[in-house]
């Protein structure tokens, strides 16, 4: 199994509410397997300042001082560093291309978690209801967030083989299923200069997807290509810091349920993770169509 | 569609408050017999499954998957969606959502009569083997597949390979089927075809027309090996 969810608001004024309702979402579908979990927040000002690029660093096991001055050092401007569980957020004021290479080229074989702007990347191996608490998902606030809860088939139980995989520019996905022809998709991308973290048959889904929007395609255009490439079972939640989409195969065996209202749109591998939602007694609920991309755009709200 | 609590019941459950495997322990008393109300399901699985006793079961708000599972005598109605496997398996009685159902519901059923007023999801039916499904609206894809027994209604349309593999189950269907299944084919309403279907809309609470329907069952190519099927 494993479970998905994610939540898009809005609702400004739900705001502040995202991590409470996103942590009830993913607790409650830690029966579907619970032997890593990981979330990824758009727009919490803690976590991931507007106007700068974060980087999250995963299992690092490195101290936020010594790191802080050291890309500081690399990148030449001021590098901010909080630390949230066992995941370190890094946040400077420079581009994505910039701190990547700088973390890379000081911290390597560290794992990247997540980066881009108004995006932070927490996972690792433990309960969704552990790591939550870890994380203090519950106070948070944003725009959007996604969570998973892992019952690994396809590879280690380790950080890097927990979703999401977030591994474009304020990208992410989370899946449920397993993708069985995910060796020749890698080799593929590999042979087209795309490196990989980790032999997850998921991260190639996110590479995949990733180097599309990369070669300017939309995300539906990116999805309706990644069923026409990827074999197996699936459902994917996809989104970026504007953009919220839901597809599954054409089997459609793994579960997904959809619920919107005129103040959010959420999304969950079963029905039981948006029983609390508020107002859900009036949302439009139903099961996403075989095949079928659903996709939300976020309306950017004037400050 | 109504999901709110107010089913008149002798006794009432509030899944907030009641622990599932509790409630449905009380529903497996010997002897049971009255009305029950489950409220606040809030998508639990497995409410009110393995029933066996006369009794009418009114389940208020959304459930998750297997619902009134190998339900046995028990008239249950589930007042909003059901999840996965809806009446899994059931033996007798009838179970009734009044919203739509996910996929599998009445898998493998043996007996009794599933009505889904609204949509049911994908692999409807699939490997029924005596029961009945009147779905009001539409099913998704591979509705029936290898259904061997019962009757399948549907009065809407159907997702795609309708009927795969159909052994001996009987498909109605009002609207149009995206595509049929491998050995299923549509066969003529005769007579008795047109007097069991109204018979199944009727006890469903549905007044269409029989004749509107087309019928589908097995060509019954693929009951024995045939080399051209190797590959």
């Amino acid at each position: 199994m494993c479970g998905i969810v994610g939540l898009h608001l809005r609702n400004p004024e739900l705001h502040p509410r995202l991590g409470e309702l996103l942590a009830g979402m993913l607790c409650e579908m830690q029966d579907r397997g619970a032997d890593s979990a990981g979330i990824a927040i758009y727009g919490d000002q803690d976590w991931a300042p507007s106007g700068v690029c974060t980087i999250s660093l995963v299992d690092a096991g490195l101290a936020v001082e010594e790191v802080s001055t050291t890309l500081r050092g690399a990148v030449g401007a001021p590098v901010d560093v909080l630390q949230v569980g066992d995941v370190l957020l890094v946040r400077a004021d420079v581009t994505s291309e910039a701190l990547l290479a700088a973390v890379k080229a000081l911290y390597p074989g560290v794992l990247i978690g997540g980066f881009g702007e108004d995006l932070a990347v927490l996972k690792g191996v433990g309960t969704p209801k552990e790591l939550a608490a870890s994380w203090g998902l519950a106070g948070v606030q944003g725009w959007q967030g996604v969570g998973h809860t892992r019952m690994a088939t396809e590879s280690a139980v380790t950080a890097a083989g927990a979703h999401p995989y977030a591994v474009g520019p304020g990208e992410c996905l989370v899946h449920n299923g397993s993708f069985s022809n995910h060796a020749t998709i890698r080799r593929e991308l590999r042979a087209a200069g795309v490196a990989f973290d980790s032999e997850n048959d998921t991260e190639v889904g996110a590479r995949f997807v990733a180097h599309a929007l990369a070669a300017g395609k939309d995300v539906a255009t990116a999805l309706t290509d990644l069923t026409r490439t990827f074999d197996g079972f699936y459902t994917l939640l996809v989104s970026t810091r504007d953009s919220f989409a839901v597809v599954r195969d054409a089997i459609a065996c793994k579960p997904a349920i959809i619920a919107e209202t005129e103040d959010w749109v959420a999304m969950a591998s079963e029905y039981r993770a948006l029983a609390h939602l508020p107002g859900v007694e009036h949302a439009r609920i139903w099961e996403p169509e075989p095949e079928v991309v659903y996709a939300w755009n976020r309306e950017v709200v004037p400050a | 569609m109504s999901i709110s609590g107010t089913t008149p019941a002798d006794v009432r459950f509030d899944l907030a408050v009641t622990p599932l495997r509790e409630v449905n322990q009380l529903l497996h008393a010997d002897g049971l017999s009255g009305s029950f109300a489950i409220d606040a399901p809030a998508g639990a699985h497995n409410v009110a499954v393995g029933l066996d006793a006369p009794v009418a079961v009114a389940i208020n708000g959304h459930v998750g998957y297997y619902a009134a599972g190998m339900n046995k005598q028990a008239e249950v109605t589930v007042h909003g969606n059901a999840g996965t496997g809806v009446a899994e398996n059931m033996m007798s009685g009838s179970v009734r959502v009044t919203g739509n159902a996910s996929q599998s519901a009445g898998a493998t059923g043996r007996g009794g009569l599933l009505v889904i007023d609204g949509d049911a999801g994908a692999r409807c039916g699939i490997s029924m083997k005596g029961i009945d499904i009147v779905v009001g609206g539409s099913v998704g894809h591979m509705s029936a597949f290898m259904a061997q027994r019962g009757r399948l209604v549907v009065r809407g349309d159907a997702g795609e390979a309708l009927g795969d593999s159909v052994y001996e189950a009987r498909i109605y269907l009002r609207g149009t089927a995206a595509s049929l299944g491998a050995d299923c084919v549509e066969k003529p309403m005769t007579e008795e075809h047109l007097e069991e279907l109204a018979g199944l809309l009727k006890a469903a609470g549905y007044d269409d027309d029989p004749s509107s329907y087309r019928r589908y069952g097995s060509a019954r190519t693929l009951y024995h090996f045939h080399a051209d099927n190797s590959y």
